[in-house]
């Protein structure tokens, strides 16, 4: 395996092998948790922090683990690492924990943490190992994040309803008055909409891209 | 046979430093935010109850000063959850928490506050399966009906007329859902005459205790 370059691991990441849109893994949290913006954006920043804390701690023992016991291994450091991420959550965003409840420790079966450490983290250095866990976790944030602004937007005429009192951060809220809401949207099928149209998109721009370089 | 020995035990070794890893891990977390987190839980379950009884009518710790109550007939639930509101080192309000069974879909759940004098304090809504649109206008949300409790007691308005209009009482029903607010109703006038019969009882029973009250009302029957 050739190693890439910094600015290949964050394009593959964000772009190229998002997980969200093109390897479409971690779908339950996804569609779960995008009902709104600030959900989905605290359910991403414990992803990146997640990705980034597991793949370095994979990395660093990576010569440490042989081949037959690397699984359980990984498994342990995973489960460790997410629920000490648990624990901080609701010791420091209570409000956020309450909302985002059982699905930070779910992140534990995120497969992108799994496939991440397997795939790349057991073969390379802690750096690079974390640049990859931030990038991928970043992508799968944006996803995330798009995916709940727009089924927020749509199902009830606002955008990061909630930010002051989950996260601490009441600059970002905005609401439109006398919207009557759109319930599809909200409900879990607004998830599935989203992102086949998000998916779709993708998949028209890079044909539309790869016609065009071909004539 | 040696070889293969030796090479599990190692596989062994390395699986048995990675738990111990992954525990120091969580020790350590765990020690960091321990305290943290049952701050934050407190709190949460003080402002809980805030939303039935001010800050100002109390100055004791609402969530420490909690007694269970196994009181069926009266409370609707096999045990209650009762928080004694103190303010100077009197008796000020209890805060209890009471099912309403007879909703339209099931169980309501309530959280009432009664003060010394056998008043309401305060009623919410704390969990309901109510039909939207039509029975939840109990929630404080989406209208005030809740909010006229306050202030009542078991003489005011008389026993008679602790029920929804349509039952010859004081208390609104809504526009096509009668069975939820008549729910609510009863179980309020409930929770007041249980109150004013083993209050006192209530407010003396040592913090952490379980209250067994054998008693039922007048009108009661086993479902």
């Amino acid at each position: 395996m050739t190693a890439a370059t910094p600015r290949a691991i964050l394009e593959y990441g964000l772009a190229s092998g998002n997980v969200g849109l093109v390897q479409l893994l971690g779908l339950c949290p996804l569609l779960a948790v995008s009902n709104n913006a600030v959900n989905a954006l605290g359910l991403g920043l414990a992803t990146v922090l997640a990705l980034t804390l597991t793949n370095t701690a994979v990395a660093s023992i990576r010569r440490l683990t042989r081949r037959d016991v690397r699984i359980p291994a990984f498994v342990m450091v995973i489960a460790a690492v997410v629920t000490s991420i648990e624990l901080a959550i609701r010791a420091w965003l209570p409000e956020l924990h309450a909302v985002l409840g059982l699905f930070i420790p779910l992140i534990v079966t995120n497969c992108a943490l799994m496939g991440r450490a397997e795939a790349f983290a057991s073969r390379n250095s802690p750096g690079r190992a974390a640049l990859d866990g931030f990038a991928i976790g970043l992508g799968f944030l944006w996803v995330l994040l798009l995916i709940g602004a727009v089924r927020e937007f749509i199902g009830e005429g606002s955008l990061f309803a909630g930010a002051g009192r989950l996260l601490g951060l009441p600059g970002l809220e905005l609401a439109a008055e006398g919207y009557p809401g759109f319930l599809l949207a909200v409900l879990p099928i607004g998830a599935f909409l989203v992102l086949a149209c998000l998916i779709a998109l993708r998949q028209g721009w890079r044909l539309r891209r790869a016609s065009r370089r071909a004539a | 046979m040696k070889e293969a020995l030796r090479e599990s035990l190692r596989s062994g070794v390395q699986l048995a430093l990675a738990a111990l890893m992954a525990t120091a891990l969580l020790a350590g977390t765990f020690a960091l935010t321990r305290g943290r987190i049952a701050e934050s839980e407190h709190r949460a379950r003080t402002d809980a109850l805030a939303i039935v009884i001010p800050a100002g009518r109390y100055d004791n710790d609402l969530v420490a000063d909690t007694i269970t109550v196994a009181a069926e007939p009266w409370l609707g639930q096999p045990a209650s959850t009762v928080h004694r509101a103190r303010l100077g080192g009197r008796d000020a309000a209890l805060v209890l928490s009471v099912v309403a069974p007879d909703g339209y879909s099931g169980d309501i759940a309530l959280l009432v506050a009664v003060d010394r004098r056998g008043r309401v304090v305060g009623v919410r809504v704390s969990g309901h399966r109510e039909t939207p649109g039509l029975g939840d206008d109990i929630e404080v949300g989406r209208s005030d009906w809740i909010t006229r409790f306050t202030g009542r007691s078991l003489g005011d308005p008389d026993a008679a007329r602790w029920a929804v209009r349509k039952d010859g009482g004081d208390f609104d029903q809504f526009a096509g859902a009668t069975v939820t607010p008549r729910a609510v109703v009863a179980a309020v006038k409930r929770c007041l005459e249980f109150v004013a019969r083993h209050g006192d009882a209530l407010y003396a029973a040592a913090p952490g205790a379980t209250l067994r009250i054998d008693s039922a009302p007048d009108d009661y029957r086993p479902q």
